[in-house]
């Protein structure tokens, strides 16, 4: 079932995306305001890693975002390349794939570097 | 005297100018009609009714796609001109006329068809009219066709495979309907690659409607049904 297995897959890349954004709403506000309010006096690169070398909750928020963002951008990234680029080839997902581990990566490498 | 620029011709075509002379509570039917009758027989158009029952006569007017019948010349005149164009979306077969198969075949693609369960040995179904399901049905249930939805949808212009407002709106009200046996089927046909989920939410359609329905609402309703029957593994 070909048709079926299409409307599964379509639906909770879907059910992802929006989970996703639900949890980057909510993310992005907090990053916002902490940064916002954290350099009002001015904040040096020694005085950041102060505060997060260690803080277990700074590490599980960003881990949660850094996740969050590797699920919503390439699923927006598939959008994009259907309706502009009109690739519809399993190369596709493929290249998606290793941009949502790229972001992975990347996210959590720094996340990692800022708290060991 | 109105200024009248008409698209004739199939993909490859021209923009021509008419003269026709203005009248009170003329419609954008009447040009067309008056066009076809009194300045060149050769121009095709479609249309029935003339009363906005049919959905035959939309057309783009001005770039916008309107049911020509119940558009005023006075509502959409610029300095006396007026731009009428083919529906957008859809093939052009001549002038004014689009070729709508695709259009009804997504329908049908989209399982826009009851199918009931009852024989006639059965007893009527009763369907409370204020249930939440009856209200949802009857919010999409005066479509009839025209295609302006279709016309007007970004998604429709950028991937030609998306089923579109019209059909999407269609399959939610059958998906309401409880008398309807095809439940799954339909949130199959409508949830796969060109479904539901390829709408933006840019509400064009929900905009240009000329019966007021919110095919947006529709369609945001197959999405929230079908992620309901993708958790519950019916999908």
């Amino acid at each position: 079932m070909v048709a079926s297995s299409s409307a599964r897959h379509e639906t909770w890349l879907w059910f992802a995306q929006r989970a996703s954004a639900l949890v980057l709403a909510l993310c992005v506000v907090v990053h916002l305001i902490t940064i916002v309010y954290a350099t009002r006096g001015g904040l040096s690169g020694a005085e950041v890693l102060d505060r997060t070398r260690g803080n277990a909750a700074w590490l599980s928020f960003y881990a949660v975002f850094v996740l969050a963002v590797a699920v919503h951008v390439p699923i927006g990234l598939r959008t994009i390349a259907i309706e502009w680029l009109g690739w519809r080839s399993r190369a596709r997902d493929g290249a998606l794939i290793v941009v949502a581990v790229a972001l992975a990566v990347m996210g959590f490498a720094a996340t990692w570097g800022l708290f060991r | 005297m109105l200024q009248v620029s008409v698209w004739r011709g199939a993909g490859e075509g021209r923009y021509v100018d008419y003269e026709v002379p203005r009248q009170t509570s003329q419609t954008v039917l009447d040009v067309v009609t008056y066009i076809q009758r009194r300045l060149d027989s050769t121009l095709a158009y479609r249309y029935a009714c003339r009363v906005g029952m049919c959905g035959s006569c939309a057309m783009t007017v001005n770039g916008v796609a309107r049911w020509t019948c119940r558009t005023h010349v006075s509502a959409v005149a610029k300095d006396d001109r007026v731009q009428i164009a083919p529906l957008a979306n859809l093939p052009v077969v001549r002038d004014l006329v689009t070729d709508m198969r695709e259009f009804f075949n997504k329908w049908s693609r989209a399982k826009g068809y009851y199918q009931g369960t009852r024989t006639r040995h059965d007893d009527f179904a009763a369907v409370k009219p204020q249930s939440k399901q009856a209200q949802a049905l009857q919010a999409g249930i005066e479509c009839i066709g025209c295609g302006v939805c279709y016309a007007s949808c970004d998604v429709v212009s950028w991937r030609a495979d998306y089923l579109g407002p019209a059909a999407l709106n269609r399959a939610w009200t059958l998906v309401n309907d409880v008398r309807d046996g095809a439940r799954s089927e339909r949130l199959r046909a409508v949830a796969g690659d060109a479904g539901c989920h390829s709408c933006h939410t840019h509400m064009s359609c929900t905009e240009r409607c000329p019966k007021h329905i919110s095919p947006t609402a529709s369609i945001a309703g197959l999405k929230r049904a079908t992620a309901r029957a993708a958790l519950n593994g019916e999908l």
